[in-house]
């Protein structure tokens, strides 16, 4: 019955044929088993679910599955799973035999390892696209699924959140017909349960389904999952964590009110902590929900500086290795430090300027981390009026970052006399002279503004020199 | 008659005289018609140029009137738009200093609330710090919980460990394994030991199957039956024993009583109770219902009118329609009065 990955390939040629007539034996023991065995030769690879479609197995499969046990059932809804779980081309061939119906039929059976097996494979169906999700819909499942949701196994549950997240994923429509099934309250309720990976899939299925509008996520919001969700943040398993702050992030990136909302239950806080804690891709979720809070508004981003959002952020720009994990952080610190002068100079504090700036004459990095940090850097100092964090980048930074360096200095120095003494004694004025500029463009005006700042024999002195 | 003629004679040259005349006249007469028609033409000119001369200067005199009066009248309604605009403008001007003055008090007070939004930065900040530690303290919690629940297990794996390997137990003759001569103590296993009870070969540990996915179970079905069956192939007892199943049935048969032997001996008594109880239960009204006869006690009794006549005819309204009462009157005594009081006066 066991079959490893060589055996199948061996038995390829005759093994459908062989099974077939299996199906329809007289002993029930011998029908469950040979579908258990085209299961399992489904489940490992996509030739040999092809090869179970193409020998017309599928129909005879979702005839006979209505009359067997439950043992059959089961085994009759994992080959439809195994085969389904492929390819949206092998997905639609179990949609044109009638597998759907014989689906539903099966969760509503009694026996909750049928209903398992039956949701776990219209689950994998409605994975693939958005047809398929809503042929998997329109078959009834959703008032069946959100029933299963509510039985006491755990197993039933997960696999029941994990289908209503795949049909919810797609479009605004199959969420809705999710949401009008009365889903968000049960899976609310789910997210206080200890079992880990069923807080998993109940905070993606909350997730796909918020992301696709402002009226769902709202829907999701007031089913009070607010302060309760931020528990999940400081769960011990990773995925949890990450699903967490991705339920997060869809609701906090469509209004100001919503992520104000957020704000004032201090998700912030937990996000940050969450991104302190976490290595890798699990953080991304976290670092892309900050940055959505500080877009909206400058009191937002002014809260998201208070909660000691700068740090980690910076931390996860200088560590991590992927690119667009930095990519993402670079683009959440432009959206924090854009507003004013204030946010700017919080985020030029940190440090973090040389970071970008090194990151964006980096050949290595990929082009989209080179577009972010370019125009977070761009953003940050357009408003920054702090110019010990400025000065080192005069050094380094290539023209178009440069002109608006000196732009800012320009703006600055004319009335700041300690700001002038300090800017000749580290050598800003010197450096500044030696920028060549085509006359009338822009980055002449900025330098000669700055040459204006200081009598004549500073200047020349440091021409000559 | 000489003269006439005189006259005749003349006559001829008259005629002639006539023609000549009227013919000398004739030709002067053209001129002089065009010279009077010259001269009277000249003069009616100068007549009507006078005329004309003498109404150009009274219409001068009227135009120049006229459009002085027109041009006060527009450099009036000039002076009036530019004082109306020159109020307008300083009306505006006030009210721009009045609405600069308020759009700044607004937007400091209310929409750009400098003080609010410090306070709220603020209070976002405790209500963090809440949150962490309140978040800190869950996930200690459930640390503790979890190494609480590892040390149990830990625990009961040793239990078991020790009620299996119970024979290792140390003899008065043999010192066991955990208890060697050479130490100070016994070992902690030893002292397991010497707790535990010996583990029966029947009872094995119930392991929970915790199989999430069906498909990946590779022993044979086994179908869940709600008592555990008896062991296969044991050997029957020797001797006249009965079958151990049926023994078992029998003596651990629930008790069906009939309904005779399961009702109490006082079971009447009590159902009698049980009937005056509900009674007195479901009864509402706890007094008995009494005829309101105190009610009619204090009402006077009202006599009909047969009753409260004379039985004959009345004369009311036959006889006599007022009523006169002799007793009443007072005139006669008036007399008797004024008599006693002017006694009473001497």
């Amino acid at each position: 019955m066991t079959l490893s990955g060589d055996a199948c390939f061996l038995l390829r040629p005759g093994v459908m044929a062989l099974l077939r007539p299996l199906l329809l034996d007289v002993v029930p023991t011998i029908q469950q088993t040979a579908a258990l065995a085209l299961g399992r030769l489904a489940n490992y690879n996509d030739d040999l679910a092809e090869a179970v479609v193409k020998g017309d197995i599928l129909p005879q499969l979702v005839c006979s599955l209505s009359e067997q046990n439950r043992f059959y059932k089961k085994a009759a809804a994992f080959v439809l799973r195994a085969v389904g779980k492929h390819s949206p081309q092998l997905a639609q061939a179990i949609v044109q035999c009638g597998g759907l119906e014989t689906l539903v039929i099966c969760l509503e059976d009694f026996d909750p390892g049928v209903k398992e097996a039956a949701a776990w494979a219209l689950g994998y169906i409605a994975r693939h696209n958005s047809e398929l999700s809503q042929a998997v819909v329109d078959a009834g499942a959703v008032p069946l699924l959100v029933l299963c949701i509510q039985e006491p196994e755990i197993a039933l549950k997960r696999i029941a959140a994990s289908t209503l997240s795949d049909i919810s994923k797609h479009s605004p429509e199959l969420a809705q017909t999710v949401v009008d099934a009365g889903a968000i309250a049960h899976l609310a309720q789910m997210i206080l349960n200890p079992d880990a990976k069923l807080k998993r899939q109940v905070l993606s299925a909350l997730s796909q389904i918020a992301k696709h509008s402002v009226d769902l996520a709202e829907l999701v919001v007031e089913a009070e999952i607010f302060p309760v969700v931020l528990t999940c943040l400081k769960d011990s398993d990773e995925y949890v964590k990450k699903n967490g702050a991705t339920l997060i992030r869809e609701i906090a990136k469509h209004t100001p009110e919503l992520s104000q909302l957020i704000v004032n239950a201090g998700g912030v806080a937990a996000v940050i902590d969450c991104i302190g804690s976490c290595r890798g891709t699990v953080r991304l979720p976290g670092i892309m929900m900050l940055g959505y809070v500080a877009a909206h508004s400058e009191n937002l981003s002014m809260a998201v500086i208070i909660s000691k959002g700068i740090p980690p952020l910076c931390t996860c720009l200088m560590e991590e290795n992927e690119d667009h994990i930095k990519a993402a952080a670079a683009w959440a610190l432009g959206q924090v430090g854009r507003h004013t002068p204030e946010h700017a100079r919080a985020v030029a504090v940190a440090n973090v300027l040389p970071t970008l700036l090194s990151m964006y004459m980096d050949t290595h990095s990929s082009e989209d981390l080179q577009v972010k940090t370019k125009k977070a850097l761009k953003n940050i100092l357009q408003k920054c009026t702090y110019l010990p964090a400025l000065e080192p980048l005069l050094h380094d930074a290539p023209p178009n970052i440069l002109k608006h360096i000196v732009g800012q200095f320009s703006k600055v120095l004319p009335h700041d006399s300690k700001a002038r003494r300090l800017f000749v004694t580290t050598g800003g004025l010197k450096k500044v002279q030696e920028i060549k500029a085509e006359p009338g463009s822009l980055l002449q005006e900025y330098i000669n503004t700055i040459n204006n700042c200081y009598p004549e024999e500073i200047v020349r002195g440091l021409i000559t020199r | 008659m000489a003269t006439l003629a005189r006259l005749r004679a003349r006559l001829p040259a008259l005629r002639e005289e006539c023609f000549r005349r009227n013919g000398a006249v004739d030709e002067y007469r053209k001129k002089e018609y065009k010279a009077a028609v010259k001269i009277q033409s000249w003069f009616r000119g100068c007549r009507v140029r006078a005329y004309i001369r003498y109404l150009n200067s009274v219409i001068i005199i009227i135009q120049k009137w006229w459009r002085g009066y027109q041009g006060r009248r527009y450099f009036r309604k000039m002076v009036e738009t530019a004082y109306f605009i020159m109020k307008m403008n300083f009306y505006n001007e006030m009210a721009v200093r009045i609405q600069k003055r308020w759009r700044g008090y607004y937007v400091r007070k209310y929409t750009h609330n400098y003080y609010a939004l410090k306070k709220y930065l603020e209070a976002i900040s405790v209500n963090n710090e809440i949150v962490r530690k309140e978040l800190n303290e869950y996930a200690e919690m459930r640390e503790k919980e979890k190494k609480k629940k590892d040390l149990e297990k830990k625990e009961k794996e040793k239990d078991h460990q020790a009620r299996k390997m119970h024979y290792l137990l140390s003899t008065e003759q043999i010192a066991g394994v955990y208890n060697s001569p050479f130490r100070k103590s016994p070992d902690p296993m030893e002292l397991l030991l010497r707790k535990s009870k010996p583990l029966s070969h029947r009872q094995q540990p119930a392991k929970n199957h915790l199989i999430c996915d069906w498909s990946n179970c590779t022993r044979s079905l086994t179908f869940p039956t709600a008592q555990p069956l008896p062991p296969i192939g044991r050997q029957k007892p020797q001797g006249p024993f009965r079958d151990t199943a049926e023994v078992l049935q029998q003596r651990y048969k629930p008790l069906e009583p009939t309904l005779r032997v399961a009702a109490s001996i006082n079971s009447l008594e009590k159902a009698r109770e049980e009937i005056k109880r509900e009674e007195w239960r479901n009864c509402v009204h706890d007094n008995e219902f009494l005829p309101f006869s105190s009610y009619h006690k204090k009402e006077k009794y009202d006599p009909s009118i047969h009753r409260s006549g004379r039985y004959d005819q009345e004369t009311y309204g036959i006889k006599h329609f007022r009523e006169v009462q002799p007793k009443k009157w007072i005139a006669d005594k008036l007399l008797e009065w004024s008599g006693m009081w002017n006694t009473s006066q001497i």
